[in-house]
């Protein structure tokens, strides 16, 4: 039937072609890893690269559709690919929506424990000193419900929070109360080792929908190592906590979060067992604070950086070798990147998004009525740094901090989209700003990357899974089912 | 067997008057029923005649040798229309359309049917190679008159209706027309619109779309490609795939529901695990994809060196298609394949889908113990059969 038209009518000329923005980064002698403006990633060699830019490519020659499907390439005169990576980009980035919905009250600095890598919290029976007011924290609250967000979470950190639970208690009891007129859902957690954890908390924590997020660093050896208490039990108060507070609240009333130490590093596979044998669902494994460790000598970070990818990629093969097991158990930092790279989900966890979560994700309420940016900001002006101290609760509302020029330099200096080695990393679509750190490691919250260590975790964690969705299929369903929920 | 919709009355009489086409509803023969303007008492015995005279009939519609035929007319004195034994599965509530002059008829609607569809226009912008329903260029708006006419004689608890083409939007003020005329009269019915998507690139008519605002109105649109010059060349038009996906996503941006289809042929399914994985990374807020099996009718015949590939040598990439698609959360469907030529992993989306009036078994299928859930084959056009057909049984396979 000679009506039909040959496949090279619908042949798009290279002179209606037009390039899409990309980043690329060289991944072997000849291999380029190149990633579209909304971060999928494909592989070209060397000769596909410069045939992509000059525009040398035709339909049929299997580079045009690899380049069109990635939306590297578009017709000049077409509107649905750029359309198409418009709201793909729009749907990322829709976090900001939710402006400000995590609120951290400390509610004293008081804490039993005295860990080594801690730089906030007192031992002290001063209560006067060390505890929030009842007047902060109800100011605090004013600013809290003063965020756009329609959602808030209010977090009760220390010190050990539950040495302050009439407080605790006062603020659940009022921020229930102003909910329903402010038309905001609010949640509770509370961060605490669980050394306190008694009947009254759990009754408490029950009727008031509260989460507990506690800290296991791993078996108890490791664990009370790093946490040094009276008694040395620390580790077998917070195991039988966690089990009190599964039974008591529910499965998933109960979070544990580790730190890493040095102690740490060749020890994966036990503290993933330790997370197993409570019958926890996944593990976070965090990298060294840079506040405890990295200060100290900027030499320290780059080396810091590498033995903590190893140390990484340990646990998550560990991890893996759990799940081909049959048993479903997550590395939860793979899980937020992988959602990243694998879908469209909008993904606000603070410390992983440009423009960063300082501020626009979250409020520090010191016990003192200082309002911090970040925990970690908190932490540097105990050493005397207020770079992120944005203001006081006597004196300040909503407004004022987010829109400080302390807030606005750091996060508009930061971002990753026009950031010197971020805004043309191959990685950037996944990444975020941390300035907080960066301010923290080189005094500046933009930093020099190939000399942060946050890069190099970055990098080397998202390289990693790269090359396992890539080059083991059992493995790769496992982490795709990861990103699907 | 196919069932035979459309065809030639043997006789007619009692149309007068200007117009030059009549809806038809058919009725029992019975003497209390409310009486339409369009009912047609539906006689197909002796019996059924004198009883139709009894109950004061005048208009009549007859199934039946010409035994009847002959003595009818002359006892009536209204509209009369007989046609031949092989229309017997006509039925009450039934609705054709009919030619006064020509004596043609079509069967719109079958009431006892899960598979309706009306056929909006056979104009269309695209022209597909293997489009099961070749386009013309004519002038035939009197279809969406017909449909005008039909839709307040149809069961209002009919559970779907599709309407195709042609491509329906053709003349998209008349049909977003019809289709609010749905919202009114069948408000319960879910609606399926056929559509190549490219009107939608055009916001006035997304808007409108969106004002219709029917329950559960869905456009069912095809995309064959993630590469816009194998879509077009498919469609055998430049532009369509840019057209297409825009109109998708301008559906999709007024929250209107939105189904991809993808005919499975020599050109689209060496390809499908690549077209679905960019549905998946690029389009997974889609309401369905919908993977088909050619129905080998139409320019398919005449593409066929093109155009047929087996089943049996697509079926991999078929399984990862509904794996990409399905781990993105994306409800997916395999439509027209029978279950021995796919891979298990495919069986849970594996629907039966074919029209019940198109639909058939071959004769290995007897002895299958999986025959009561499968899709069968079409029976339209020139079938073919794949060389992986062979019964499923506990024994075997």
């Amino acid at each position: 039937m000679a009506r039909f038209l040959a496949p090279e009518a619908f042949v798009a000329a290279a002179e209606t072609l037009s390039l899409l923005p990309f980043n690329l980064e060289r991944m072997g002698t000849s291999q380029y890893l190149v990633a579209n403006m909304v971060g999928d990633f494909i592989r070209l060699t060397e000769r596909e690269l410069h045939r992509l830019i000059d525009l040398r490519l035709q339909p049929g020659d299997g580079l045009y559709e690899k380049a069109y499907a990635a939306h590297l390439i578009t017709g000049t005169n077409q509107q649905a690919q750029r359309q198409l990576l418009a709201l793909r980009l729009r749907s990322r980035m829709s976090f900001l929506r939710q402006i400000t919905p995590l609120h951290i009250f400390v509610v004293t600095l008081r804490c039993e424990h005295s860990c080594p890598y801690c730089q906030v919290s007192r031992q002290s029976t001063d209560r006067s000193r060390f505890d929030m007011s009842d007047e902060t924290a109800m100011r605090a609250l004013d600013i809290a419900f003063s965020s756009p967000a329609a959602r808030i979470k209010i977090e009760f950190q220390g010190g050990e929070p539950l040495l302050n639970l009439p407080l605790i208690r006062t603020i659940v009891k009022a921020a229930k109360a102003r909910s329903g007129p402010a038309d905001k859902v609010v949640d509770f957690v509370i961060a605490s080792n669980l050394a306190m954890l008694n009947d009254e908390v759990l009754d408490f924590c029950k009727s008031n929908d509260v989460l507990l997020s506690t800290s296991l660093d791993g078996p108890a050896d490791l664990h009370n190592e790093n946490r040094p208490r009276p008694g040395a039990n620390s580790h077998e108060l917070a195991v039988a906590g966690i089990r009190r507070a599964k039974e008591v609240l529910g499965p998933d009333r109960i979070g544990a979060l580790m730190t890493t130490t040095e102690a740490s590093l060749d020890r994966v596979d036990d503290i993933i067992d330790q997370y197993l044998q409570l019958g926890l669902d996944g593990i976070f494994l965090r990298p060294l604070s840079p506040f405890g460790f990295a200060l100290k000598t900027k030499q320290f970070q780059k080396y810091d950086a590498g033995k903590w990818l190893d140390f990484y990629e340990r646990g998550l093969r560990r991890v893996l070798d759990i799940n081909r097991q049959g048993k479903p158990f997550r590395e939860f930092y793979a899980a937020l990147i992988l959602t990243r790279m694998l879908s469209d989900r909008p993904i606000g966890y603070v410390d992983l998004r440009s423009p960063a979560g300082a501020g626009l994700g979250a409020l520090v309420y010191n016990y003192d009525g200082s309002v911090f940016a970040s925990d970690e900001g908190r932490m540097l002006a105990e050493t005397g740094d207020n770079a992120f101290r944005l203001g006081h609760v006597d004196h300040d509302s909503y407004k004022s901090l987010v829109l400080s020029d302390k807030l606005i330099d750091a996060i508009s200096s930061s971002l990753t989209q026009c950031a010197p080695e971020c805004s043309t990393c191959v990685y950037e679509s996944h990444c975020g700003a941390d300035p907080v750190y960066h301010h923290a490691t080189q005094g500046d919250a933009l930093g020099i990357k190939p000399l942060s260590a946050f890069c190099a975790r970055q990098k080397g964690i998202m390289g990693l899974l790269l090359d396992i969705l890539e080059n083991s299929p059992e493995d790769a369903a496992i982490l795709r089912r990861w990103a699907a929920s | 067997m196919t069932l035979p919709l459309y065809g030639t009355a043997l006789l007619s009489s009692g149309f007068h008057g200007e117009k030059a086409r009549s809806v038809v509803r058919l009725r029992p023969v019975e003497c209390s029923d409310e009486r339409h303007t369009s009912d047609f008492a539906l006689v197909k015995t002796p019996e059924d005649v004198q009883r139709a005279l009894e109950c004061n009939w005048r208009s009549v519609f007859a199934v039946s040798d010409s035994s009847i035929v002959s003595l009818a007319p002359k006892a009536f004195e209204g509209r009369f229309i007989a046609v031949p034994p092989k229309y017997d599965y006509l039925g009450n509530g039934d609705v054709l359309g009919f030619d006064h002059s020509s004596r043609k008829f079509r069967t719109l609607f079958r009431r006892n049917s899960v598979h309706n569809s009306f056929l909006v226009t056979e104009r269309c912008n695209n022209y597909c190679l293997m489009c099961s329903q070749p386009p013309k260029d004519v002038d035939d708006r009197w279809i969406l008159n017909e449909i005008k006419e039909s839709l307040p004689l149809i069961d209002s608890s009919t559970h779907a209706l599709t309407f195709t083409g042609g491509e329906t939007l053709s003349d998209w003020k008349d049909f977003i027309g019809v289709l609010k005329q749905c919202r009114d009269l069948l408000p319960a019915t879910s609606l399926q619109v056929l559509t190549n998507g490219r009107a939608f690139a055009n916001s006035q008519i997304v808007d409108a779309w969106k004002d219709i605002s029917h329950p559960k109105l869905m456009a069912a649109i095809p995309v064959y490609a993630a590469v816009d010059h194998l879509h077009d060349y498919v469609v055998q038009a430049k532009g369509a795939f840019d057209e297409t996906v825009l109109g998708i996503l301008k559906l999709k941006d007024r929250g209107q529901r939105v189904e991809i289809r993808v005919v499975l042929h020599a050109l689209t399914a060496p390809v499908i695990a690549e077209t679905c994985r960019w549905i998946a990374r690029n389009l997974p807020f889609v309401d369905h994809v919908a993977l088909m099996g050619l129905e080998n009718t139409g320019f398919a015949i005449a593409n066929d060196v093109m155009l047929w590939m087996d089943p049996m040598d697509y079926r991999e990439g078929l399984a990862k298609a509904v794996d990409h698609l399905a781990a993105a959360g994306v409800n997916v469907s395999v439509y027209n394949l029978p279950k021995c030529v796919l891979p298990r992993s495919v069986w849970p989306h594996a629907l039966q889908s074919i029209s019940d009036w198109k639909n058939a078994f071959v004769e290995e299928c007897d002895r299958c113990d999986e025959k009561k859930s499968c899709s069968g084959f079409f029976t339209t056009g020139r079938p073919r059969f794949s060389r992986g057909i062979a019964a499923i049984t506990s024994l075997g396979r």
